[in-house]
């Protein structure tokens, strides 16, 4: 068998473990509270009351949205599989480690690329204007996948409780949040802060969607494109490496 | 065709070795396993069983020694295409239903889907699930979900099974189907390997069985090679139409011991067949009708505490 049907069939079984997660794992509460409500109700806090135009405060929302529901669910599954004493299962069937792992980072990034729609939606019916919706859309895959696999991260300690998982995962997104453009466009960050704003993923796809939306952004989009290729890879090649140590304790 | 055909064996191992920490959780593990048969795992909590099965399915790696299924190394994607498994705290996916469960574990092994519906309709109907089968696992009883979790691992049609205590906790009539399954399954051809603390079951369903100790294997033999090297003690069981005083019964000659079992006796001897006769001159002398009359040697079980137990007095 050549490498590449060997790569094809792990692929179709890694959309096969994508389809379960999906089907188990998005309603389940600490996926709707992380991933929907959580960013709604922080995006609220920080606008209401301010008078910010549409155009810089839907690539925020956009942004956070994304971050939020693309980290949601990869961080809980391998715990959760873990304590409902399904992973041992799933890891004696004909599928390599990174086929698992792939497959719990597709059904992040499919919920996250999904649920982006709405705040797109608002944002068009409050009159923003994308230059390039081909190029946001690329964005938006490209970003989901992205922090899809920073949240399957969060998930290589070897512990078995979901809710710690979900402790460590928030312990980063919020300073993600808070350093990366959200509330506060970069160029009115100081240079230390837009320092800072660099190490984090998300800044890029907000200078991304604000240089579609809003007509300026900070960065070369190249720039921005090849930042988030860069962290994807990362997070990915640290994940497969952590996973493949921490999995076997947790059985 | 499996490779295991060249050889065959279906499982080879040698010096598997595989520590947690400090603790040396099994020690130089060597056994051969026939294609065809069923082997049966036997050892106490604790012992390594469940370490060694997870090794053989490539769920944890062992740090020395090697482990082959059907010649192809443990872990490998072609050993695991052609086993199925049944872990021993395994569950089924509690949220989805029975059903979707099986056609799940056959996306898993790559089998095409018509022939995945067709062999999950099957199987539901043979594990006696079928009615159920849209029904959430969650809904399903502890026997149910046990049926389903050997539907999993049979949904692939594998060549090699292993099974890590399939039947523990199950109500009867759920353990007794999984040991019609289980014998079915052998003469279909299938390799068993099979871990159970049911020395009935090992008794009834292998063909070879190994006890493990501590880490080590202590024996490997047939059920009845083990029963019959056995030092331990023979017996007679007798039951009487009337009422015998186990006093009278402990002064016939040859008897060691003498225990009540309900309506029967249990006499302990070393010469079992000479007591036979005794037993039976002395209901003849006294008119006492003898209801049963049986000749006992030391049970599988006898011989797995005799093993276990040496092991454990020489550490």
């Amino acid at each position: 068998m050549s490498e590449l049907v060997r790569f094809q069939q792990q692929f179709r079984r890694s959309l096969t473990i994508a389809r379960k997660d999906i089907q188990i794992y998005y309603a389940k509460g600490p996926v709707i509270i992380y991933g929907v409500l959580m960013p709604i109700f922080l995006f609220l806090a920080f606008t209401i009351g301010r008078s910010l135009p549409a155009d810089l405060m839907i690539p925020g929302l956009l942004g956070m949205i994304l971050f939020f529901t693309a980290t949601a669910v990869s961080p809980i599954i391998v715990p959760w599989e873990a304590q409902a004493r399904t992973l041992e299962r799933l890891m004696s069937t004909p599928v390599k480690l990174e086929t698992i792992i792939l497959g719990d980072i597709l059904a992040s990034f499919i919920f996250g690329a999904g649920i982006s729609i709405v705040p797109i939606i608002i944002g068009l019916t409050l009159g923003i204007t994308i230059a390039s919706p081909g190029i946001l859309a690329l964005a938006i895959i490209l970003s989901s996948f992205c922090f899809a696999a920073l949240g399957n991260v969060f998930s290589t300690p070897p512990t078995n409780t979901p809710a710690t998982v979900n402790m460590i995962a928030a312990g980063v997104r919020f300073p993600i949040v808070f350093m990366s453009g959200v509330f506060i466009p970069l160029d009115e960050l100081p240079i230390w802060g837009q320092n800072i704003a660099f190490i984090s993923p998300l800044t890029y796809f907000i200078d991304i969607a604000r240089n579609l939306m809003h007509g300026q952004g900070h960065l070369p989009l190249v720039i921005d494109f090849l930042a988030i290729i860069g962290f994807t890879a990362v997070f990915l090649i640290v994940a497969m490496k952590l996973h493949r140590r921490t999995m076997p304790r947790r059985i | 065709m499996g490779r295991d055909e060249d050889n065959n064996f279906a499982i080879e191992v040698s010096d598997l070795t595989k520590y947690y920490g400090q603790f040396l959780a099994i020690n130089k593990v060597s056994f051969e396993v026939k294609t065809g048969q069923t082997f049966g795992f036997l050892g106490p909590n604790g012992a390594g069983k469940t370490t060694t099965v997870r090794i053989l399915t490539g769920v944890i790696n062992a740090d020395s020694g090697q482990a082959l299924i059907a010649s192809y190394p443990a872990g490998n994607l072609k050993a695991k295409q052609i086993t199925g498994v049944l872990p021993e705290t395994a569950n089924a996916y509690v949220d989805l239903s029975g059903w979707r469960n099986l056609l799940l574990m056959a996306e898993l092994y790559g089998i095409k889907s018509k022939e995945a519906r067709q062999r999950s309709d099957d199987l539901l109907k043979e594990l006696g699930l079928y009615e159920r089968r849209n029904d959430q696992v969650k809904s399903y009883s502890k026997g149910m979900k046990q049926r389903l979790v050997l539907g999993m691992a049979l949904v692939s049609d594998p060549q090699i099974l292993f099974l890590d205590e399939p039947t523990s906790g199950l109500d009867v009539q759920s353990s007794r189907l999984m040991k019609i399954m289980l014998q079915k399954l052998n003469r279909y051809g299938k390799t068993i390997f099979l871990t159970t603390h049911d020395m009935d079951e090992a008794n009834q369903l292998c063909d070879q069985v190994a006890i493990i100790n501590k880490g080590k294997i202590v024996a490997i033999d047939t059920p009845e090679r083990l029963r019959l090297a056995t030092k331990g003690r023979h017996s007679v069981e007798i039951s009487f139409q009337g009422s015998v005083k186990p006093e009278t019964l402990a002064q016939l000659s040859g008897v060691s011991e003498v225990e009540r079992l309900g309506d029967k006796y249990r006499l302990y001897t070393n010469t079992p067949g000479d007591l036979a006769v005794t037993l039976v001159n002395y209901s003849a002398s006294v008119g006492l009708k003898i209801v049963a009359l049986n000749i006992l040697a030391p049970s599988l079980e006898d011989a797995f505490v005799s093993l276990t137990e040496k092991e454990h007095s020489h550490v």
